[in-house]
């Protein structure tokens, strides 16, 4: 299947027009040794259907699991119906970035919604368009924290592998040092971090809740970065800010997090959403494309990509980061998820996740040998003790259950507004009938 | 029209979820939020009218001409959508067992397989979110490289002038020295500019070709040759493989690494500026040094966004590989270097080209000689082609050539709009000689007029808040 509208006839009148004999003609710059010589080794183009029925043959070897009971920075949320097809309209799906702004209002002014309401999540007073994921969004926070005699970054441990993983990679591109803080008891060590904040230190990262779904103190943690000077990342769950106190509200001077919970489906791991928001203070310093409110020639509200000098299409080696497209399709599918919900709608999604979260864990602990490992308080990820793990994760998959995380202290369960309690009563049936034979 | 705030009614809502049948639980008092997030309150028919106004407003491939050049605007398949929405796909959760995740595997396993053989490279991923994520990575495998080596004076990335903004906003990223090397009279690469600048610090050059102008740097081979020699290795920035794939191989150019952009060149749809998706190759040698997911695949490796990438881009991507396959992907690439010359021939007489010569995918016109004798810039002309329905080219961009105009039409527009859109230009020549006022005022019957950009930087507005009161 071509998408080559022109016909063989077309094509020769063309050429004609342009004075080549044929497509080799217009090749004529490139260097006879540099031509490929042989058609490409791969299969032959195939029809609509069959490259349909190809793909669908792949899918389907994937097994999908009815009741997901299994999160670490990837959740299965209920996705209402116009968030999946809102963003499937044409014009929105196939629109370039809003450079030309008075072709463009519908997306920038979908933009400029959105960042007002991650503001309104976070509490924080600038947004900008989204970046590629929680965890990039965790690096360029951690680079824009920089100055020339703070190069220091630290991070806790509770934190998500990937996103450690990933702002090391970030500072390892620039030589910049990173300083992991150990957990104590599944949450930041608070007494290692003071320890550790000394006058290099440019900021500390925090993800609230954890990766094994812990609470942190939040604000205890900010008070001590201020004090030393640095300055405090927040990495969050969109969901739980509808009932969790907000960064701003701890101290936090950026707030980042992963949007995916926010009406994206699983996707094996993307594309997801990077959120970052800050005060007005660091404004300047925030990476990547923001939009603007301003006026037209006639004095209407219209809406422009802003603050362009700080991107690389200006300042090129200078610019602060080198990030040119954002996640425009998923901060668009946030927003209509936001839209949709409303206020309660997400203090409703939190307070189940966090219920659903609460009673699973209470029913999987009255059995024998499944121990709560960390104690603390908890939104809707926990982390036990399991005995005969992959027998018992095998067995929960086999009844289309997808078991919590096999994690080093046991297996990390998460829990959200999806499973209904029959669901979860059936996965702790399965887990004692294992467990008991 | 109003902001979707503005339609905002207290006590609207949509009953997305049953009543909880499981006992609530509360937060302590010092975690809970204090105040509720002021997000609007909506009935479903508000927002899907809200969304309706708004998509009223947006310009997409599929709804018309955009030949913006460096972008490969081409049409998106909608069957590829259909596969990207496969439960089978949307449904998997990336850190499901290996064996419930064979049919991901497979995707990208084969979306690897095609993209080595095209680009002639051994080694292959996805993890990259976008082209300039994938600069990155690209980038980072050089710098592992030489580390590993432990040649460390190795600090200076070598960069063309004519390169785009995100080539030297990466190599700073990754901790080199960007050295811009000025282009040769035909857009090329100079090549005595760069035997100046090589030498026992090269890391690496970055480089397009085509080039940004559109034009094929003939010296290639000799470039690559060049760089090696200094001990430096070679990155392509595949932003224009759509005029090469399938002809030529970057591989086969003498690049060590390279990056695609799926949603250009592999028509994955934009999104209104993402999600994108990038794939970077290597050569063999570099295969060590490619990105994985702690989590996924555990320890030792970089890594630059969490699990393994954008995969339903991916598998858009693929979907599309599979139906061009062997022999529809270089004859996209050569519809797409004939419609631009067509287009660029079709042209030409009324605005000046920069380089009169056959192109490759995208030409660019040079509007200096015009705005001299009219007054007429090319932001001018641009927002005049808004009152056509046509959305306007690259403007200013490469920086070598002033009021540049760079167009890139791609191969799925047909001749007839290649003819429709040619026509408009010559108009709009002949326009900026006789009306060159209505221009400068341009465009009269868009969304909006020209927002005030200068206001919006040095006022920035950039969220909503509620009226006090």
């Amino acid at each position: 299947m071509s998408y080559v509208p022109s016909t063989p006839a077309e094509r020769q009148e063309m050429l004609r027009a342009v004075g080549a004999e044929d497509f080799k003609a217009l090749y004529r710059d490139v260097p006879q040794e540099v031509l490929l010589d042989r058609p490409l080794n791969l299969p032959e183009g195939m029809s609509e259907l069959e490259m349909s029925r190809r793909m669908s043959e792949m899918a389907a070897k994937n097994r999908l699991f009815p009741t997901v009971l299994r999160g670490a920075g990837a959740y299965d949320h209920y996705i209402p119906a116009v968030v999946r097809s809102i963003p499937a309209k044409e014009e929105f799906l196939t629109a370039y970035t809003p450079y030309q702004a008075e072709m463009s209002q519908g997306v920038l002014q979908s933009i400029f919604e959105y960042q007002t309401m991650i503001c309104e999540l976070t509490g924080m007073d600038v947004s900008n368009a989204s970046v590629y994921d929680g965890a990039t969004a965790a690096a360029e926070a951690a680079a824009m924290c920089r100055d020339r005699r703070r190069r220091v970054t630290l991070i806790s441990a509770a934190a998500h592998p990937d996103t450690i993983n990933t702002v090391r990679t970030y500072c390892y591109g620039t030589g910049d040092e990173l300083r992991i803080v150990p957990m104590k008891d599944g949450k930041t060590d608070i007494e290692a971090l003071r320890a550790m904040l000394t006058p290099e230190v440019a900021s500390f990262y925090v993800q609230q809740p954890n990766f094994h779904g812990q609470l942190e103190d939040a604000e205890a943690l900010g008070a001590l970065v201020h004090e030393a000077g640095a300055l405090y990342v927040m990495g969050c769950n969109p969901i739980s800010l509808g009932i969790l106190k907000t960064p701003r509200d701890c101290g936090a001077d950026v707030a980042v997090g992963e949007g995916q919970p926010l009406g994206m489906p699983l996707g094996f791991g993307g594309p997801y959403l990077g959120f970052m928001a800050t005060t007005t203070k660091y404004m300047r310093k925030l990476p990547g494309r923001i939009v603007g409110e301003t006026v037209d020639s006639r004095g209407e509200r219209a809406y422009v990509l802003s603050l362009q000098a700080r991107e690389q299409h200006i300042r090129r080696e200078k610019a602060s980061s080198n990030i040119c497209s954002n996640e425009a399709l998923c901060a668009l599918t946030a927003a209509v998820y936001l839209a949709t919900v409303g206020p309660d709608g997400l203090a409703e999604a939190a307070r189940q996740c966090m219920a659903k979260a609460h009673y699973l864990c209470q029913k999987l602990c009255e059995i024998e040998g499944v121990e709560l490992v960390y104690t603390g308080e908890y939104f809707h990820e926990f982390v036990t003790a399991l005995p005969r793990r992959d027998e018992v994760l095998k067995a929960l998959e086999d009844a289309g259950i997808l078991g919590g995380l096999p994690v080093e202290e046991g297996v990390l369960w998460c829990a959200t507004e999806k499973q209904s309690r029959a669901e979860l009563d059936r996965a702790v049936a399965i887990v004692k009938e294992v467990l008991a034979g | 029209m109003k902001l979707i705030f503005e339609k905002s009614v207290k006590g609207r809502h949509c009953d997305l979820l049953p009543k909880c049948d499981v006992d609530l639980v509360e937060l302590p008092e010092s975690l809970r939020r204090e105040t509720a997030p002021a997000l609007p309150e909506l009935s479903e028919v508000d927002v899907a009218r809200h969304y309706t106004e708004l998509n009223h407003r947006v310009h997409g491939v599929n709804c018309g001409f955009y030949p913006l050049g460096s972008c490969t605007m081409k049409y998106n398949p909608r069957i590829d959508e259909d596969m990207a929405s496969l439960p089978g796909f949307a449904g998997v959760h990336p850190l499901a067992p290996a064996y419930a995740v064979e049919g991901c595997r497979e995707v990208l396993d084969t979306a690897a397989r095609y993209l080595c053989e095209l680009t002639g490279m051994q080694g292959m991923t996805f993890q990259p979110a976008a082209g300039a994520h994938g600069e990155f990575t690209g980038v980072l495998l050089i710098k592992q490289y030489h580390d590993k080596r432990g040649d460390v004076k190795r600090r200076k990335i070598i960069v063309p002038d004519s390169a785009h903004g995100t080539n030297p906003a990466t190599a700073a990223m990754c901790g080199f020295e960007v050295v811009n090397i000025p282009s040769a009279p035909n857009g090329c690469v100079d090549l005595e500019a760069l035997k100046a600048v090589l030498g026992e610090d090269t890391a690496g050059l970055m480089l397009t070709n085509p080039n940004t102008v559109g034009i094929f740097d003939e010296n290639i081979l000799e470039i690559t040759r060049l760089v090696h020699e200094a001990g430096g290795l070679c990155y392509y920035d595949g932003a224009n493989l759509n005029a090469i794939m399938g002809v030529v191989r970057p591989g086969d150019m003498g690049f060590d690494c390279v990056h695609m952009n799926l949603h250009k060149t592999f028509a994955t749809p934009h999104g209104g500026g993402g999600p994108g998706a990038c794939a970077v190759g290597c050569k063999e040698f570099l295969r060590e040094f490619l990105p994985a997911s702690a989590l996924m695949d555990g320890p030792g490796h970089i890594q630059v966004r969490s699990f393994a990438g954008n995969f339903l881009v991916v598998v858009r991507a693929l979907s599309y590989l599979l139906s061009l396959g062997r022999e529809g992907i270089p004859e996209a690439a050569q519809n797409a270097v004939l419609n631009a010359n067509y287009l660029m021939r079709r042209i030409q007489g009324s605005f000046d080209l920069a380089f009169d010569r056959v192109c490759m995918h995208e030409f660019v016109l040079d509007l200096s000689r015009f705005k001299k004798e009219t007054g007429v810039s090319a932001l001018d002309v641009a927002k005049s082609l808004i009152d056509y329905g046509m959305h306007p080219p690259t403007m200013y961009f490469p920086l070598i050539v002033h009021e540049a105009l760079m167009l890139e039409p791609t191969e799925t527009e047909s001749k007839e709009t290649l003819d429709w859109a040619a026509d408009i230009f010559r108009a709009l020549y002949e326009l900026g000689y006789t009306d060159p006022e209505t221009m400068h005022e341009a465009p009269h019957h868009a969304q909006i007029g020209r927002p005030d950009e200068v206001r919006a930087a040095r006022n920035p507005v950039l969220r909503w808040q509620k009226p006090e009161g």
